[in-house]
């Protein structure tokens, strides 16, 4: 019975991705003037955008305010306004230059980019990835407010798993008497990665948004932890950078240690930065690619070779969407642990210090 | 490449965001919710430790149970012993004063048996006195006319005298 079942559902699924990809063949002959433009593709899909996409069109866009401070003052209008090329009160969206998928203001003849508030899809999906941990947080809080110390069931259980790995597992083992003051900002930061990180992969609004995978929203996170390290710092991690504990040759009179230390305050954030950027972005990038595959093959050898690379591409991109979920998690957790580490080796106490010297 | 230059509208709604995120999960989530469940955990813990003594403590009384019966058996048996020792000193005390009480008894008996018969004794021969007396008296009276029948009486009365002791 269950076997019949799979096959069925295996079935239906390869009949989805042929109708699929026939409808796609269909439109794609409509429009084979326009020659496919894989990089293009990729960048449009991973980039930020003004206005969010509606599942199976090319055209229609969910409408995002646009908020520009430009030479007129404030301007407040929504996206759909300066839709497809079109302009608004002298502003539109470049289509080339500096600022190709911007919007500019175009002030004689000149495109100048003004100060650009938008909710674009990305400012969308941060706000909506806030409100759905906040959501989470509140019915975890909720839960034990209404049922006191009874055990959670379902989602609040699985919630509650997760805050018991990352606080009561990692947290607090590494920050010992700190963590209930870094603990809140640790988490925070965990929950909202991995928010970010799987909305990331789900297709269709409100996921969609390659959130994590842009610099922006990872350097915010990694300066935050940047500021609470170095402002929290306690003398003796001002002293262990400055005047570190070394032979005299390596620190006077070039002083190469100091210099080391000094700057791996800025490399351990950029690192932050850079690691969880470059895991989402690729993760999602390798998708975009595979399933690119079957048009590629499709507008160089025909219809039967692109159909042949679909059920490759679709197995190999849902293998990656996979792995991708795991990668969500793990990028969230490392973000979390490094911070962990880093802000706790920024509380390191003259006491603590010589005692760890004397073990 | 626009994936590599951070937009500036993007990071501002991303600190926003992130700010207010923390702000409120800071404030009212999670506290609460670490709070809540390190409650839970000690209540827990406190539960299994509590559990682990009543059971230990369970399995000590059954030992302790036993140790009691056995004393208490012990006990019982000396307790047993004892009263028998008591009861055979009680006996023997009770024989023996039940003699030295007897043996009073007849003593003061016989004495006052003695003294009895002494005193009947010396009653006896008072009376005989006296009848004697009442007797010579009587003698003297009626028949002193008379020298010899005086003699005759007075054997009469002598040999009477003499059969009667």
């Amino acid at each position: 019975m269950k076997k019949v079942l799979n096959i069925t559902i295996a079935i239906a699924i390869l009949a989805l991705m042929a109708w699929g990809y026939a409808s796609a063949a269909h439109h794609s002959e409509h429009s084979s003037s326009k020659e496919l433009d894989p990089k293009e593709i990729i960048f449009s899909h991973l980039g930020d955008a003004y206005g969010w996409e509606v599942p199976f069109s090319h055209t229609a866009r969910i409408p995002l305010p646009i908020i520009v401070i430009g030479e007129d003052g404030l301007n407040v209008f929504m996206s759909s306004k300066i839709a497809n090329g079109e302009a608004y009160n002298g502003y539109k969206i470049a289509t080339e230059g500096d600022y190709k998928d911007k919007v500019v203001q175009v002030v004689g003849g000149q495109e100048i980019r003004p100060w650009d508030f938008s909710i674009t899809k990305n400012a969308a999906g941060i706000m909506i990835a806030a409100l759905i941990v906040i959501m989470l947080a509140m019915s975890v809080r909720n839960w034990y407010k209404n049922n006191g110390m009874k055990a959670p069931r379902g989602g609040t259980a699985l919630l509650e798993l997760v805050v018991e790995f990352v606080y009561t597992d990692t947290i607090r083992p590494i920050m010992g008497k700190d963590a209930p003051k870094y603990g809140p900002y640790l988490l925070t930061a965990f929950f909202f990665i991995l928010t970010m990180n799987l909305l990331g992969l789900i297709v269709i609004f409100p996921g969609g948004a390659n959130l994590t995978g842009n610099l922006a929203v990872t350097m915010v996170m990694a300066l935050c932890t940047f500021a609470i390290t170095n402002f929290t710092g306690t003398k003796h991690y001002w002293k262990e950078i400055l005047w570190p504990d070394v032979p005299m040759a390596l620190k006077c009179p070039v002083p190469m240690m100091p210099l080391i230390e000094f700057l791996g305050i800025f490399t351990k954030p950029l690192a932050l930065m850079v690691r969880l950027f470059a895991n989402m972005l690729g993760g999602h990038m390798v998708v975009i690619v595979l399933i690119l595959l079957t048009f590629i093959f499709t507008n160089m050898y025909g219809a039967g070779v692109g159909a042949a690379t679909s059920v490759v591409s679709v197995s190999l991109a849902l293998f990656m969407l996979l792995l991708d979920t795991l990668i969500s998690f793990i990028q969230a957790y490392v973000f979390t642990l490094l911070s962990t580490i880093f802000i706790s080796m920024a509380h390191v106490h003259e006491e603590e210090a010589e005692l760890k010297e004397n073990n | 490449m626009e994936l590599f230059k951070p937009e500036f509208g993007l990071v501002f709604w991303m600190f926003v965001a992130f700010m207010c995120l923390y702000l409120i999960l800071a404030k009212y989530a999670w506290p609460f919710i670490i709070k809540s469940m390190d409650e839970r955990a000690d209540l827990i813990d406190k539960g299994v430790a509590y559990a682990q003594q009543a059971k230990s403590q369970l399995d000590n009384a059954k030992a302790e149970a036993d140790k009691i019966i056995a004393e208490a058996r012990a006990d019982q048996a000396d307790k047993l012993r004892e009263a028998e020792a008591m009861k055979a000193q009680l006996i023997e005390n009770a024989r023996s004063e039940a003699i030295v009480e007897a043996k009073k008894v007849t003593d003061a008996a016989q004495v006052s048996i003695e003294q009895m018969r002494k005193e009947s004794e010396k009653q006896l021969k008072q009376e005989v006195c006296e009848m004697a007396l009442v007797i010579a008296e009587k003698v003297i009276r009626t028949k002193m006319a008379n020298d010899a029948a005086q003699k005759e009486l007075v054997d009469k009365l002598l040999r009477e005298v003499e059969t009667n002791n």
